[in-house]
């Protein structure tokens, strides 16, 4: 209203200064100030004028008042300060408008208004956004994703949420150790993601106070029941974690369906499943004691190989020998025979004693000790593996 | 503008109070909120109750009315709400200890009792938060310990849910669920002692795995001589007396000739490789 009033006001004084046709010898003189003059004269005109302030004597009677107008030029033109103070006696003084700029306070108004109802009323809904929309409180509409209108602010309220992009939650929050007792009362260090979005929004706005930590509570607590219904061995090997997985977020679903919490649990993942960090080392010797285990296999069969291959060696030779001894046998085996006594008897200290009663000079103790050293050197070997 | 002010000042004045009373006689109540209203003290009606499968929409949220004034609002939260337990000790009947992070949620559904006895949400948590842990140990502490970490299979979190969700009701709400968040065994020596077992347990099967490696190297060992030694028996089995002599010549040469050690010899002239020696 007082706006609006001002408004009125000023258009009439502006129509009263070019309508004024006798005061026309002086106007043309004054006519530089006439855009600044205005609210000076509007100010003072209330108290002291008359009642209507557009009757054109009324500039005149101000004339007077014009001729010491230095101060009031400046006073208008200057900074911010002395004009908001308001003029000398204008009791009911307004902000005045700049020169040239009468309107610019009600367009301000108007834009102000306007950018509200444009806010408030127009809403672009993004592709992955839903919104409620509650009139007065009371929940009325969802809106969709596109261009969207409403009523105005207080009375409907827009309240955009992105809903189909998955949010996670990890489990634990940090790098510490999580031990969850398995089945069979061990424990396992496990971390795991929860993936969820939001299926119905108004469930999720109105259902629960604390949606998200509601998830994550829902999830620790189907974590350790599932796990628990495992033992320790198929929590830490890859079947066993996909069935809790799955078991889990079932599990979560079926909570959270419960509440009636329009969220949807889209995934379960299991980042990490270790045994506690004390007993940790005990684990690796299991797969050290597996490496073990083979390494023993392998050196046996490596073994077992060069004995079956020496085995069959040995067999074809005397295959081969014992092919040419069937066709001579008396000769072969003398040539045999002869053969290894002398390269045998070439390489040894021979004695030979013929006439009987001699006693030949055996240094004893050399031979027993060269015997000790052969006895130790070359130890007796079964014939089988020869 | 000033003229007006001084013509209509009273009918404004008038105006502005009316809007004022207006105003304060028409409460917002919102989809997540039940409203008590209080009439010096006393409750005398509710807005926006919660009525269970109402469709949104549907509800009591809304502009209600009330008398300026005299009537007050106190919202009270509609929605599911949290009751968090602290950690408690569970003792099982096997006498195994158990350390217990539960929760419980619950609504508020008679906000005119809550009101009156509670007060605020926070207070029913206060009161029911110890309730929940009495509750859950005197149902966990009838099971065995096996049986706690897998307490969802049979009734006991039914049990707990119900008796927790009878001394809910005299303050007006309702539990809908309550769940074992987490399950531990308590730090110090239940805790060494598992772990303990589970070191062990591993070391038990570390060693056993290395035992059956070394008894298989021995059965492939033993495999392969047993193979060999066929496979010399039916070389060798075809003449006796000839491997025994083919033997005995492969022996000596290896014995005397690439053995180690020096080797003397006496020879009788007897020997059979003397027998020409004696030009006979």
């Amino acid at each position: 209203m007082d706006k609006m009033g001002g408004y009125l006001e000023r258009i009439a004084l502006a129509m009263a200064g070019k309508r004024n046709p006798w005061s026309k010898g002086e106007g043309g003189r004054d006519t530089d100030q006439e855009g600044a003059v205005p609210p000076r004269g509007e100010d003072s005109n209330p108290p002291r004028g008359p009642r209507n302030p557009w009757l054109p004597g009324n500039g005149n009677q101000e004339r007077p008042r014009r001729s010491a107008s230095i101060e009031d030029i400046f006073k208008n033109r200057g900074p911010e300060g002395p004009r908001r103070m308001g003029g000398p006696g204008g009791p009911n003084f307004r902000m005045p408008g700049m020169p040239g700029g009468k309107r610019l306070f009600p367009l301000l108004i108007g834009g102000v208004v306007l950018g509200w109802l444009g806010l408030s009323m127009v809403h672009q809904i993004g592709p992955k956004e839903q919104a409620t929309v509650t009139t007065l409180g009371k929940y009325s509409d969802t809106l969709r994703p596109g261009l969207n209108f409403t009523l105005p602010w207080p009375i409907q309220s827009v309240d955009v949420t992105d809903v189909t992009s998955i949010r996670s939650e990890r489990i634990p929050g940090s790098a510490a150790e999580k031990l969850i007792l398995t089945g069979d009362q061990n424990l396992v260090d496990l971390s795991y993601l929860i993936r969820w979005n939001i299926k119905d929004l108004t469930q999720y706005r109105f259902q629960l106070a604390e949606p998200d930590e509601t998830v994550r509570e829902v999830g620790e607590a189907a974590m350790r029941a599932s796990v628990a219904e495992h033992e320790l061995d198929r929590v830490l090997s890859g079947a066993g974690r996909a069935d809790i997985e799955a078991s889990v977020r079932e599990r979560m679903q079926a909570i959270l369906d419960a509440y009636r919490s329009g969220i949807a649990v889209q995934g379960v993942e299991i980042e990490k499943t270790d045994p506690p960090e004390r007993v940790v080392e005990a684990f690796k010797d299991v797969s050290a004691a597996q490496q073990d285990a083979e390494t023993d296999v392998n050196r046996a069969r490596a073994y077992a190989q060069q004995l079956r291959a020496r085995a069959e060696g040995d067999a074809a030779a005397f295959d081969r020998i014992y092919a040419e001894y069937r066709l001579a046998p008396e000769v072969t085996r003398r040539r045999l025979y002869y053969e290894t006594m002398e390269s045998v008897l070439a390489d040894t200290d021979k004695t030979i004693v013929e006439t009987e009663g001699v006693t030949p000079y055996l240094p004893l103790p050399e031979v027993n000790r060269r015997r000790q050293e052969q006895t130790v050197t070359v130890p007796a070997q079964p014939s089988g593996e020869q | 503008m000033e003229a007006i002010w001084n013509r209509f000042k009273i009918p404004i004045i008038a105006v502005v109070v009316l809007l004022v009373a207006l105003m304060s006689s028409f409460v917002v109540v919102p989809e997540t909120q039940q409203a008590v209203i209080v009439r010096t003290g006393e409750p005398v009606r509710v807005a926006n109750q919660f009525a269970a499968n109402e469709a949104y929409g549907l509800t009591g949220a809304g502009v209600i009315a009330r008398w300026p004034f005299i009537e007050q609002v106190q919202y009270v939260d509609k929605r599911v709400l949290d009751l968090d337990m602290e950690r408690q000790q569970v003792l099982s009947n096997d006498q195994q200890r158990l350390q217990v992070d539960a929760y419980a949620r619950f609504r508020i559904i008679d906000p005119v009792t809550m009101v009156e006895t509670a007060g605020s949400e926070e207070n029913v948590a206060a009161q029911l938060s110890p309730i929940l842990t009495s509750v859950l140990r005197q149902e966990l502490g009838r099971r065995s310990f096996g049986s706690l970490l897998t307490a969802e299979r049979g009734t006991a979190m039914q049990n707990i849910r119900d008796a927790l969700d009878l001394q809910a009701r005299q303050y007006g709400a309702q539990v809908i669920d309550v769940r074992i968040k987490r399950a531990d065994l308590p730090e110090g020596t239940p805790l060494d002692a598992a772990f303990t077992r589970m070191e062990t347990d591993r070391t038990q099967e570390a060693e056993t795995i290395r035992a059956q490696g070394r008894k298989n190297a021995q059965i492939i060992r033993a495999d392969a001589e047993a193979e060999a030694a066929n496979v010399y028996a039916a070389a060798y089995g075809k003449d006796p007396d000839f491997y025994d002599f083919y033997r005995a010549m492969e022996s000596y040469r290896r014995t005397f000739q690439t053995g180690t050690g020096d080797s003397s010899i006496i020879l009788s002239p007897d020997n059979e490789y003397m027998r020409q020696f004696r030009g006979r």
